[in-house]
């Protein structure tokens, strides 16, 4: 990181810090913020956040390393998450995973290329009634086809 | 805000400030609960493990330790509890109500067994070849559990690599059985924060920031997570194959210099009541391994005091008489390596403060092979030197790239307490039956101010009987009680201590008057000194200098990185308790009190040094080039 990317780090987290209060409670509402803003949380936001937070940085990767939805690398434009519980595996998950990838050339747990797709498998996204689903960053999309899914992949800007 | 400081401290860690109630049966505070049918009176509040153990009632462990706060994720000490649907933790189960236990019934017995089950279905572990083979805590259980086959399978192979990155601690995670003792200890006792569970579910695994090496990350070497890991998934860096190669070596010199801690501890690894000192068997054993020269480390902490008092007499008169602005006061002690490497990390811009005096192992190191062997006319290429120790940061420490002033590696290996036994062990030799025998010279005698080092307020108790002597010229039996300063002793966190200082002074001592012409500048001065233990408590101390608090107006402070001082160091004889850490401590105190010299500077040792060979005096020139070292500023970010 330059220089002057981590001054400008430093005091966006440094508003966060602000905005939530220096709790201990705080540092998930920060890093969720982090995570919307920069699509990762790099080793050094993690480093002043624990600083501004008084604890200790492995605490805050930790964290990190727990939820799904929070990474510390970045990934692409668009995670697509398909549902891999019971309910959306009866369904047919496989055959959407199967024209997922065939269609993006890529396994799942990777990236494409040019950033654009990141492809991963969800626990139960509560969509069991509609399944398959599958979530393209905030957006969900149940009862899915290989077909449909395809074109929504397309679709996705 | 102000509370927020201690928040992250557990409440098991913080102090009781109510008073407890003497009789709790007065104000109602007790109650009664059945233990298999047995009646027991207990304090409210306490947990069931707690009043099992005052019944005399055993109940198996694994994550739970005195020291740290309570977790309850290992579930093996779950008990019955009449009413319940299911069986609870009892180390995390206060007790509120009159309720009823069971301890042993068949479905307690098969949570057990399958609680043991499901670890080593995960535990990657070669008894044979492990280092805590016969000391830990999963196999007792495995066989305390009558384990006789995998109910759910065993991993064939290592699911980890061994971190070897560190001269310290090794972590073997394959072996881990994520009780998270490691985690309470580095981030609740010690505040260092290194260890933190990674991923979740099954993925979940004990490891550092960004799962980087540990020699990358802020550790401070001080073991004491290897000191309450119930298996061998942290151990230290055993140099003792490469020490057995030296000791074969015809023509090598191997020498040994032992600290006090070990000696005081070294009993509990052949089956004796902790707090039994073998400093004498342990000289003799030493010898029949195959030592050449057995010395005593209390020497150069005798050497430390002189070294480390005149530091701080130049530090006070250079900034009450000289008005100098850039005299860094408190003066920190900087015996402890863990404790300097967390200054060097956390608080950097306070390294000033820290006394430039090397630790007495490296001292002792740049000793022996300058004028050691110079006068016995060895070659110092040939002497190995070893150096045996209640810690694990000292590994680091002689590895340090600044530590070879003598033109060597000051000191070639540092041994802890348990590689020692295991040493003495394999030599076949039962420590506790060697003759005793005395250590060799030149460095042969010591004082009890150097032997008391080994306990949590002893590097300050033993600069104060000497500080006190030099500037008052009165005798320290006379000004306190025995010579021992009772107000620096103890396991409190935090201690501190003023002396006034008097308007009648002594003469200054030869070894000094070249630095100082008199005591006049001193009328009417009270010494304030403080004592840390354990890096927590040191963390409150900064913060309060850096606030600008009490602690910023003391002149000396001593610090030490673990619980207890030296003698609950991190390569001490597993477990170490609360309880083993004061039998220790009492075994290094009636030491110090059988000694007739107990005093630093009256050490003939160290006079006949400062005679001989630094002949201008403590903090010379050829004082600093050997004794006294520098410290790098490595701040807190991870690249």
């Amino acid at each position: 990181m330059l220089i002057l990317e981590k001054n400008a780090m430093t005091e966006e987290i440094e508003k966060l810090v602000e905005k939530y209060g220096p709790e201990r409670s705080s540092l998930l509402p920060i890093l969720q913020d982090i995570q919307r803003d920069h699509k990762s949380i790099p080793d050094f936001a993690q480093q002043e956040v624990a600083r501004l937070l008084d604890i200790h940085p492995v605490e805050v990767f930790s964290v990190i390393s727990f939820y799904s939805f929070l990474n510390t690398e970045p990934k692409g434009k668009f995670i697509v998450r398909l549902c891999q519980t019971i309910t959306c595996d009866i369904k047919g998950k496989e055959r959407i995973a199967q024209a997922i990838e065939r269609e993006l050339g890529i396994s799942f747990g990777e990236t494409t290329k040019d950033n654009k797709y990141t492809l991963e498998f969800a626990n139960c996204l509560g969509m069991c009634d509609q399944g398959p689903a599958m979530l393209i960053n905030d957006m969900v999309y149940a009862n899915l086809t290989p077909e449909k899914a395809v074109k929504i992949l397309k679709g996705v800007k | 805000m102000d509370s927020r400081k201690d928040y992250r401290a557990p409440l098991s860690q913080q102090p009781l400030t109510i008073e407890k109630p003497t009789d709790l049966t007065a104000i109602g505070g007790t109650i009664t609960v059945e233990i298999n049918e047995k009646k027991v009176v207990v304090p409210l509040g306490t947990t069931i493990l707690d009043a099992c153990k005052m019944a005399g009632i055993s109940i198996p462990t694994l994550c739970h330790h005195e020291d740290l706060c309570i977790a309850g994720v290992c579930r093996i000490c779950v008990v019955e509890v009449e009413g319940m649907r299911t069986l609870q933790a009892s180390c995390a189960f206060p007790i509120t109500a009159p309720i009823k236990i069971k301890t042993s019934t068949s479905m307690v017995r098969k949570a057990r067994r399958h609680i043991i089950d499901l670890m080593l279905s995960e535990h990657y572990g070669e008894c044979y070849s492990c280092v805590r083979n016969g000391n830990c805590e999963l196999q007792t259980l495995a066989k305390e559990y009558g384990v006789d086959n995998y109910t759910f399978g065993h991993v064939e192979k290592p699911r980890y690599e061994v971190d070897r990155s560190s001269y310290s601690v090794i972590r073997d995670m394959s072996k881990c059985i994520l009780c998270k003792r490691c985690v309470r200890t580095c981030i609740d006792l010690q505040e260092v924060g290194v260890l933190e569970s990674i991923g979740r579910g099954d993925a979940t695994h004990i490891s550092t920031f960004l799962e980087k090496p540990l020699s990358d990350v802020i550790c401070i070497n001080c073991g004491q997570c290897i000191n309450r890991c119930p298996t061998a998934a942290l151990r230290a860096n055993d140099p003792s194959d490469e020490i057995w190669r030296a000791i074969d070596d015809p023509k090598k010199h191997v020498v040994i210099q032992t600290a006090p801690s070990p000696r005081a501890a070294i009993c509990e690894e052949f089956g004796m009541e902790a707090g039994t000192s073998l400093t004498q068997e342990l000289n003799t054993a030493l010898k029949r391994i195959g030592f050449d020269k057995v010395f005593d480390t209390n020497f150069t902490a005798d050497l430390t005091i002189i070294e480390e008092g005149t530091e701080l007499v130049i530090r006070l008169y250079k900034a009450l008489v000289g008005k100098d602005a850039s005299v860094s006061l408190p003066q920190f002690t900087s015996c402890s390596p863990g404790w300097v490497k967390y200054l060097e990390h956390y608080y950097p811009e306070y390294l000033d403060n820290l006394s430039s005096a090397k630790s007495p192992q490296q001292m002792f190191g740049s000793l022996i092979k300058t004028f050691y062997a110079e006068k016995n006319g060895v070659d110092p290429a040939d002497i190995v030197s070893v150096a045996l120790m209640p810690c694990s940061a000292k590994k680091f420490e002689c590895n340090r790239p600044e530590m070879v002033d003598s033109g060597y590696k000051d000191v070639d290996y540092g041994l802890t307490t348990r590689e020692m036994a295991k040493m003495i062990k394999e030599a076949g030799i039962n420590l506790p039956e060697m003759p005793k025998s005395h250590f060799d010279n030149p460095f042969g005698e010591a004082s009890g101010a150097g032997l008391i080092f080994g306990a949590t307020g002893g590097v300050m108790e033993a600069a104060i009987r000497t500080i006190v002597e030099f500037i008052t010229g009165a005798k320290a039996e006379d000004v306190f009680a025995n010579a021992n300063v009772l107000d620096v002793r103890g396991f409190e966190g935090i201690k501190y201590m003023e002396i006034p200082l008097g308007d009648t002074f002594g003469p200054v001592p030869g070894l000094i008057s070249h630095l100082v012409p008199n005591w006049d500048w001193l009328k009417g001065a009270t010494l304030k000194v403080a004592v840390a233990h354990g890096t927590a408590n040191a963390k409150k101390v900064m913060d309060d200098i850096k606030a600008g608090g009490k602690f910023s107006e003391c002149h000396f402070i001593e610090f030490m990185a673990c619980p207890g001082g030296c003698l609950g160091g991190g390569g001490q004889p597993i477990p170490t308790t609360p309880e083993i850490r004061e039998k220790r401590a009492k075994a290094i105190y009636a030491e110090d009190e059988s000694l007739e010299l107990r005093k630093s500077h009256e050490n003939p040792n160290v006079i006949k040094l400062y005679e001989e060979f630094l002949t201008e005096g403590p903090c010379s020139h050829l004082s600093h080039k050997l004794l006294h070292t520098h410290y790098l500023k490595r701040g807190k970010y991870i690249i």
